[in-house]
């Protein structure tokens, strides 16, 4: 979702308390400084080309240690164009999208896409340059990036959201096997509650920000319906709102840890049993925790079944760019043609599922152990993003589950208002 | 605009004395001098302040999404002002705010005020101690609220404020989680106070050093007790032009509290709790919304609001008047 989503960027600071952990509270306030330093360094560290054509390339911060070495060298190897790699720091949404409404965006960047993006004009069909591997893309990415029958957007990432606990501690505390439903989840996340390791860490919103759309996906409705109205008006939904009410008052709870949800630090620091992450963090928990990790995907609700979500990263190319077939041309070399840098991208830094079903065979990382078990969730239980869905309609489904978990008011009517917003917002856009 | 009335002045003044017979007329006369003094920051504020104003209010007439530039057919008219007056949220973010003026506004203005009398009153290193307060106002909002967020108020065991809890045997608390009970109060306003006391403090200490002290020996001879009966009688009078102005800086700077909610609250400021203005209309128009019609008639709506609550203050409390008449 877009709240689960815009967190990646954040990982920047993730990377730097990898550095060393006993530092963490000094590197915290240094971690702005050193995002303004990055914003230099945006050359790709060769010589200018006389001739030839000049793009600019945009990515948001990735936090793991060598990704922006990476993305400098894939532009530097590229020959027919000379690419500067910009790496964008802090908002990257805000960042991108005033960029571009400017001259000056980027020819090439990394986004999601929305509806709003294409009907302003923003993006260039991309349908011709992936014809030939069309096949081997997975059919939810293609989903994803497609608007009314065109496809605007790539994926370089596929990056599925599930829960990983400690293995460990379910034994000491006599549990055989993961939660499968909701209402089991919130017993053994009590269960595993003592004086200092909390259950569950869920994210400084306590998870009032993503089960809502885990609901959705769990029952089987969706966010838009066919009749272009809120695909979500089902009692069930305010009686699943009612278990994460539950949970918000079982007291097990991780809240108010320094680091959100998307750094694995609760966990590697033994503050929490279980935690929401990534797959982006399946590196550093091996590292730290060893064998002492499992996942499971996001419990069912209300009877329903358990989701995985699965975000990522898509790249697009700038239609007010000044070299639109270029910038086509450069897309199609690194992020269709390149399987090389594909994988090298998805592995050789955090954990990323690649995008393509051919290159999921060679992924050696995740043929195995946990992340093996995130590949196959994915696959099984994952959604995706609907480019429809905006952000004012993501805040009114959050608002509704913090206004029912949080502060106690009626779910049935906070149903119909979120549903409500949700209409309005429709009628504005298809109206 | 302040900035333009004081530069204003010493220009005037300068381009009088050019008259004088004896001096060399300048290039141009009084006029040139005025605008090469004038001229900077007014084109300043044009480019900065009243052309965005400007496109804003006409953005705010149309239905512009991913775009500064809507074409004719999305002209809306007043659609956008009727949207965000009718939007709960929008309502609730100026309740939010109202609650966190409520609170500190006032805390503001007296903590300041008797900051500034009792370093008014230390006989010895007078000049440390107005630094000591003053330098927190040299610190970013940002940086302290990671330092607030990651160290004090931390609601894991060894945040500083939950260890001095457990001390006592009091369970840690998520300070910056929920509504119940707001704890996220007490991190934002004592934040916010730390940073902004001690700029309003010199401001009480320069208004404090115009008081003739002549004014205390006449009432002291004509009986009256220092402490209280002095403060009250002199002191505040002659204070009243700049606790206006106080009062008013406090209050506008409340109305753009975004900093501090943004950096400290779960999901950048964008919880229903405590959601205020600006955060909202960032979420609406900036980020990855981009609804920049809806987002500008908010912020007009907002500027229209802070207008007249300083309009309606400084009436009320005689914004502008010399000090102790």
């Amino acid at each position: 979702m877009v709240a689960s989503r815009n967190n990646h960027p954040s990982k920047k600071a993730f990377a730097e308390f990898m550095m060393n952990r006993r530092r963490m509270l000094a590197l915290g306030g240094m971690t702005a400084g050193a995002g303004a330093l990055a914003a230099c360094g945006g050359n790709t560290g060769r010589e200018e080309q006389g001739d030839g054509v000049a793009l600019k390339q945009w990515y948001h911060e990735y936090g793991e240690a060598g990704t922006q070495e990476a993305a400098k060298g894939y532009a530097a190897d590229y020959a027919d164009a000379n690419v500067t790699v910009e790496w964008i720091p802090g908002d990257y949404d805000a960042a991108l999208a005033s960029g571009l409404l400017t001259d000056d965006g980027p020819d090439v960047f990394e986004s999601h896409l929305n509806r709003g993006m294409v009907e302003a004009g923003q993006l260039v069909p991309l349908d011709d340059i992936i014809a030939d591997v069309i096949a081997d893309i997975p059919e939810g990415d293609l989903v994803r990036n497609t608007i009314d029958g065109t496809v605007y957007g790539i994926n370089m990432i596929d990056d599925p959201q599930y829960i990983v606990y400690r293995p460990s501690l379910f034994e000491a505390a006599g549990i055989t096997a993961p939660p499968t439903t909701f209402e089991e989840l919130i017993a053994i996340a009590t269960e595993l509650t003592t004086g200092d390791v909390k259950g569950i860490d869920f994210g400084a919103a306590g998870g009032t920000d993503r089960l809502g759309q885990h609901m959705i996906n769990s029952l089987g409705l969706s966010f838009i319906g066919a009749d272009m109205q809120a695909g979500f008006n089902d009692p069930r939904m305010a009686e699943g709102a009612q278990l994460v009410k539950q949970l918000n008052d079982s007291g097990s709870l991780l809240l108010g840890a320094p680091t959100d949800w998307w750094d694995p630090s609760s966990m590697i620091q033994g503050l929490t049993a279980m935690s929401w992450t990534g797959l982006w963090t399946m590196p550093a928990l091996i590292e730290n925790l060893g064998d002492d990790i499992g996942i499971f995907p996001c419990p069912g609700f209300v009877g329903g079944t358990p989701t995985v979500y699965n975000g990522g990263w898509a790249t697009f190319v700038n239609a007010n760019g000044k070299n639109v077939d270029a910038a086509k041309a450069f897309t199609k070399w690194l992020w269709v043609d390149n399987t090389e840098a594909i994988l090298d991208w998805c592995l050789s830094y955090g954990f990323h599922i690649p995008s393509r079903l051919s290159l999921r065979e060679q992924a050696d990382q995740l043929a195995s152990g946990p992340a093996a078990e995130a590949v196959a969730i994915s696959e099984e239980y994952g959604w995706a993003d609907s480019p429809d869905w905006t952000p004012a309609m993501n805040t009114a489904v959050n608002d509704m589950f913090s206004n029912i978990a949080i502060e106690g008011n009626d779910p049935e009517a906070e149903l119909a208002k979120a549903v409500e917003t949700v209409n309005t917002e429709l009628d504005g856009i298809f109206g | 605009m302040a900035v333009t009335d004081t530069t204003a002045e010493p220009a005037a003044a300068a381009a009088g004395t050019s008259r004088r017979p004896r001096r060399r007329r300048t290039f141009g006369g009084r006029n040139l001098a005025f605008w090469y003094f004038v001229g900077p920051f007014l084109l300043g504020l044009i480019i900065f302040t009243y052309i965005p104003v400007g496109w804003s209010a006409y953005l705010s007439l149309f239905d512009a999404r991913n775009t500064v530039t809507p074409a004719s057919e999305d002209f809306v008219g007043v659609d956008n002002y009727v949207t965000m007056l009718t939007n709960a949220d929008f309502r609730r973010s100026l309740i939010t705010f109202s609650v966190f003026a409520a609170i500190i506004v006032p805390i503001t203005f007296v903590s300041s005020l008797g900051l500034a009398l009792a370093v008014n009153k230390v006989r010895i290193m007078r000049a440390f101690f107005r630094s000591v307060f003053f330098l927190p106002f040299a610190c970013s909002y940002v940086v302290a609220s990671l330092v607030w967020k990651m160290s004090i108020f931390a609601g894991v065991r060894y945040g500083m404020a939950n260890t001095v809890l457990g001390w006592f045997g009091i369970e840690n608390i998520p300070w910056l989680f929920g509504n119940d009970p707001p704890w996220f109060w007490l991190v934002i306003a004592s934040l916010r106070l730390w940073i902004q006391c001690g700029f309003y403090m010199i401001l009480f200490i320069a208004a404090l050093q115009q008081i003739p002290e002549h004014l205390y020996e006449a009432a002291y001879v004509d009986g009256a007790k220092p402490g209280w009966q002095t403060f009250w009688h002199i002191t505040l009078p002659h204070l009243r032009a700049s606790s206006v102005a106080v009062l008013m800086l406090v209050l506008i700077a409340a109305y753009q509290a975004f900093d501090e909610f943004w950096n400290l609250l779960p999901n950048s400021g964008n919880v229903p709790y405590a959601r205020t203005p600006l955060i909202y209309l960032f979420h609406t128009s900036l980020g990855t919304s981009q609804d920049l019609g809806r987002g500008s008639a908010g912020a007009l709506i907002l500027a229209l609001l802070i207008a007249i609550v300083t309009l309606f203050q400084g009436k009320l409390l005689g914004f502008g008047k010399p000090e102790g008449r």
